[in-house]
Order: C-alpha cells, then structure tokens, then sequence
C-alpha cells in the first residue's frame, strides 16, 4: 500500500518537475526577446487576459479539458495583444496605460465571468479558478507531452528566425529597410509568447506568469553582453527555478508550486543584480571605490612630489598644501610609505625610485594633449 | 539618359490631423552628396522613411534608379538615426556592422566569415577596426554613428540615406564621417543626407533641397543656398553670418 501511494507519487512528481522546467525553458527563451523589446508587461496583459478566455471557451463548449480551456485562453490573449498594439498605432497613450487598461479591464471580465459560472448551473465548474494561481500539482503526463511539442516548436522558431528576431528587437526601423518583414515576425515573436503563456497557465497561473518570462532574462541580462548567450542562459535559469520549484514544493506538505517556482527565480534575479561580475551592482560598487582611493593616492603622490621638488616634503607643509590638519597629513604621508612610494630623509621625507617613477608617469599622462 | 537614383513626385504624408509633408517632388542627381535641410519638424525624417516605405504615403510615387522599391531594395543603404535604437542591446561592434548583410544573407542563414570579413572591412573605412569586438553600451556618441555607417557600407549601396549623420559627434568622428562621404562620392555613390548644421552646408555639401513640409527649393548647392531661400525655409533669416559677418553658434547647433 505504501509502495504504491510511492508510486503515484513519484508520477506526479515526474510530471510537475519536468512540467515546470519545460515551462520554464520557454518562458525563458522568449523572455529574453521580450525584456529587450521592452515588451516586459506585455507577456503580464497576455496572461491577465487569457482568463476570460478560459471562462467563455468553458461556458461555450461547457469542456474542462485543458487543451480546449487554454486554446480560449490563447485566443483572448492574443485579443489583447492586438487591441492593445492598435491602441498604440492609433492613440496618444502611452504604452503603460495602454498595457495597464488592458490588462484589468481583461482581468476583470475574467473575474465576473469565473464567478458566474461558479454560482450558475453550468454543470460542475470546480477547478476553474485553478487557472489564476495555478496548480503544477495537477500536471498529467499528456499536458507534460503538450508542453514539451510547443517548447519543441518555440525552440526551432526561434533558432531558425534567430537572426531576424536579432534584428527586429534591436532596430526594426532598419529591419524595415533591408526589406525585411518586421511587422509579421514581430507578430510571430508575440504569437510565440501567447504559447508561452499558454504552458504558464497551468503551471503558475495568470496572476504569476508575467514573471516566467521577464525575471530569467532580467537575470541572465546581468551575466552575458551577447544575446545568444543570454538567450540560452535565459532558458536554462528558467528551467532551473522550474526545477528547484517543483522539488520545494514537494519537500513539504502544503508549499504552493507556482509561488514557489516564482520564488525562486526572484532569488536568482536578486543573485544576478547583485553580484554578476559584469553588471552586479557590488562589483561595480567596489569598482567605483577602489577607482576613488586610487585616485586620491595619485593626487596625494602628486602633491608630494611637487613638494619634494621643492625640497621641503614635511607633514606640515604637506598639512598647509593640501589644507589639512596635521595628524591626517601624517596618515597620509603614511598611505605613500605603506605603498613604498615616500621614505623617510634627511628633512622630512622624500620619494622613493619607484614613488618618483610613478609620480611622472601620472604626471605625462595628465599632460593636455595638443 | 540613366533614371536619377531617387525620384520622388507629389509626395505627400499626413500624420493624423497634420500634413507633415505636402506634395514634395524631388529629384536627386546621380554620385552627390546631397543635403536635407530645414528647421525642426519640417519632415526631414520623415522624407527619408516615407520613401524607404516605412511611413504610410497619402499620395506620391518614389522611383528609385527608374524602379519601384522593391526591385531595388538591395541598392539603398540606411543609415538610422542613432539615437533610434537602445544602445544597452546585448551585442558587440562587429555583429552590429554584420546586420547589414542579413537582406543579402536571406532566411535561415547565419552570417559566417565571409560576412565577418565584409565587416572588418567596412570597420576598417570608419577607423574603427581596433573596436571590432567592443561591447556597443560602451561607444560615444560619435562611435556609434561611425557602426551605424558601417552596416550601410557593408551593404554596398549605390544610394544611402543617412537621417541627421553629424548630429551630436565629436570632432574626429565627423571627420571619419566626412571621409567616407568623399569615399563614397568617389566611388559614383550618392548619399542623401539629413542635416542640421547649416554653418557646414556649402562645405559637405554639392546638393541641397530645403524643406518645410514643402520643399522650398533644391538644386546646387552654390545657387539654392541664398539668404532669400533661407528665410523663405525659416520663416525669418537663420544667417546673418552669411554676408561673411560672424554667427552666434548657438542658435544653430541646437
């Protein structure tokens, strides 16, 4: 009996892990593109969106099967997509707003709609709401099958227009020009990302998915300077959290999935900001610094040498130079001795071989160029 | 006769209300460099991309060598505005410069290095081969002109256009600039060029058309730069240097 239940388990198990990592893989991917497009809360309206979709594809065919749930679901996201991208042709509002309205006036015809068909006679509705917070527990070995033919699909879209999506996201106007069809790709990248929502729904639910798609690529952004790899890497800190979500949630009773998977990658984009060599704001804080003491050494060995040349390099006409008191004249002359630039002399002190060399070379490159 | 390499009648473009250029005929002569000038929102701009077809035309035919656009597409270099694009993509110098084979590449190919070479090449003509492998958020202003001019060079037009090139660089990319202009000129290119500066039209320049919405006159550049046209381009006159007395720089690099 125990053996069993094991089992079952380890079923459900296999398909929330390898569900999850398929998810996000393809949130990931397309993310990257979609970061770069500046398209960020664009993926958030798509997902927002899909609900009423679910809800009328339910009351339409009155069906709970997830395919015909999430093809409504799609359809609606991509309703969304248009209405807003010919909101942005035609009006002066600006994207924000228009995402914004789009996204909770969606959202609230999907909310009215969920709660209509829960207190209607619509057959036995439970499991509907499951869509907005997602439930990775009920992942079945078919929808993991589904999940893994569109990742399939997006995988081999995106590597064989990979130039061409290159190209749009970084200049489209100039994709324009070469003749290019950059409106129809920029259609087929966001068709691809209605697809990525689709896998999400199940999974983390449409409150959460904006998140599948912007937080891998925001954190592989910090680690790589080229869009392949960041691409890739994108794809695979998105499978991870999928990964490292699912296993979470499994290793205690009652820990949400999806949050969990959202979670993780939050942790990661926390990780990257921080400390990607690159672009981590620690090491560019200790960049910055180091570069400021620097700095002030040269400038103190500079001062020194000009007082050495004129052969009085004493703490006290260095405190009167430099208009400081005399114990921090001291610490500095200090500083120099420690980096072996000054010595102690006859009168005061004078510079090392090494302080003089130094001190020219700064010196020459101070120099303004004619 | 050959066909000019642009040719443009009774164009006009209207931005919702507002015409934004109004019945505009062109025609600009083979193997010059030719200016675009007028004041802000004269539709400078919007000349070049509604003839590259990337603006909805209210009316107006552009004939390109005698052809229509699409038949010539790979004879037409453009070289954007720079500010257009967020220079924080995640790329370097070189793969920049190599988009401008992506036409000439066609579907599913990807760029290899014959098309590295190209780049290198075109890199080399704006001085800047030493950069190839630069990641582009570092680039000043001026550099980055001088990529965007290089991914139109690899294309190996035989027409370029080229929206506000001088706008915002420093001394010795305007000079790399300008030497591949003459470059270009040189080869029997021609170049149509958007400009600001008015100080340097007659010395870049053998071709210019002044445009406010219409053009109020183009030709040669010695007998269309003329106080009366410039007024008649401003509303009032931009140039009192123009009798040779000295100009305040200020109004005019705005």
């Amino acid at each position: 009996m125990e053996l069993l239940s094991q089992a079952v388990l380890d079923y459900t198990l296999r398909n929330v892990v390898l569900g999850s990592a398929l998810l996000g893989l393809i949130g990931g991917v397309l993310g990257a593109f979609a970061l770069l497009r500046q398209q960020s809360l664009f993926g958030d309206v798509l997902a927002h969106a899909a609900l009423p979709g679910i809800c009328l594809a339910f009351l339409l065919t009155g069906s709970k099967t997830p395919s015909v749930l999430l093809l409504g679901g799609g359809l609606a996201g991509w309703a969304a997509a248009l209405w807003v991208l010919a909101v942005l042709r035609h009006t002066r509002l600006p994207q924000d707003a228009a995402l914004g309205v789009a996204l909770s006036g969606f959202f609230g015809l999907g909310v009215t709609l969920l709660t209509f068909i829960q207190h209607g006679n619509q057959g036995n509705p439970a499991g509907l709401d499951r869509f907005i917070f997602g439930q990775a527990a009920g992942l079945l070995g078919s929808d993991v099958v589904g999940f893994a033919l569109l990742g399939g699909v997006t995988l081999a879209l995106v590597g064989l227009f990979y130039k061409e999506f290159k190209l749009i996201t970084f200049d489209p106007a100039y994709a324009t020009s070469l003749g290019l069809p950059t409106r129809e790709l920029g259609i087929l990248l966001t068709s691809l990302i209605v697809l990525a929502v689709m896998v999400g729904l199940q999974t983390v639910g449409v409150v959460l998915m904006a998140a599948m798609l912007v937080a891998p690529a925001a954190a592989a952004r910090q680690w790589t300077n080229r869009l392949g790899r960041m691409v890739w890497l994108s794809g695979l800190l998105g499978a991870s959290a999928g990964v490292a979500g699912a296993l979470l949630s499994a290793s205690r009773e009652n820990l949400p999935t999806g949050p969990l998977i959202v979670l993780s990658i939050t942790a990661v984009v926390f990780f990257s900001l921080f400390f990607a060599p690159l672009r981590g704001l620690f090491w560019q804080g200790l960049r910055t610094r180091q570069n400021r003491r620097r700095t002030a050494l040269e400038r103190l060995l500079l001062d020194a040498h000009l007082l050495a040349n004129h052969g009085r390099l004493t703490p006290q006409e260095l405190a009167l130079h430099r208009g400081e008191s005399l114990p921090k004249a001291w610490r500095h002359l200090n500083h120099l001795r420690v980096q072996g630039w000054v010595e102690p002399g006859k009168e005061g002190f004078r510079l090392t071989e090494l302080g003089l060399r130094k001190a020219l070379a700064l010196e020459e490159a101070l120099r303004p160029r004619s | 006769m050959t066909p000019p390499p642009l040719e443009i009648l009774d164009l006009t473009v209207i931005y919702r209300d507002r015409p934004v250029l109004w019945d505009v005929d062109l025609t600009i002569p083979e193997g010059q460099l030719c200016a675009i000038v007028g004041p802000n929102g004269a539709g400078k701009s919007t000349l070049i991309k509604a003839a590259l077809g990337m603006v909805p035309k209210a009316s107006g035919r552009v004939r390109f060598f005698g052809q229509p656009l699409e038949q010539v597409r790979r004879r037409i270099g453009y070289v954007p505005q720079r500010t257009s694009v967020d220079w924080d993509f995640p790329t370097h110098v070189l793969d920049v410069v190599m988009m401008g084979l992506y036409g000439r590449l066609g579907w599913f190919r990807r760029p290899g290095k014959k098309e590295r070479e190209a780049a290198m090449e075109a890199l080399e003509q704006v001085a800047l081969s030493d950069l190839a492998y630069r990641q582009i958020s570092e680039l000043s202003g001026g550099q980055q002109q001088r990529v965007f001019l290089a991914r139109a060079l690899v294309q190996d037009a035989d027409l370029y256009f080229m929206d506000e090139p001088f706008a915002g660089v420093d001394a010795v990319s305007e000079e790399a600039i300008l030497r591949v202009l003459e470059g270009l000129r040189a080869r029997g290119k021609t170049a149509v060029i958007v400009h600001h500066d008015l100080q340097t039209v007659r010395e870049y320049f053998a071709h210019l058309t002044l445009l406010n919405v219409q053009v109020i006159a183009s030709g040669p550049t010695e007998s269309t730069f003329t106080p009366r046209n410039l007024e008649r381009t401003y509303g009032k006159q931009p140039l009192p240097g123009l009798d040779g007395q000295a100009e305040p720089e200020r109004v005019w690099n705005s």
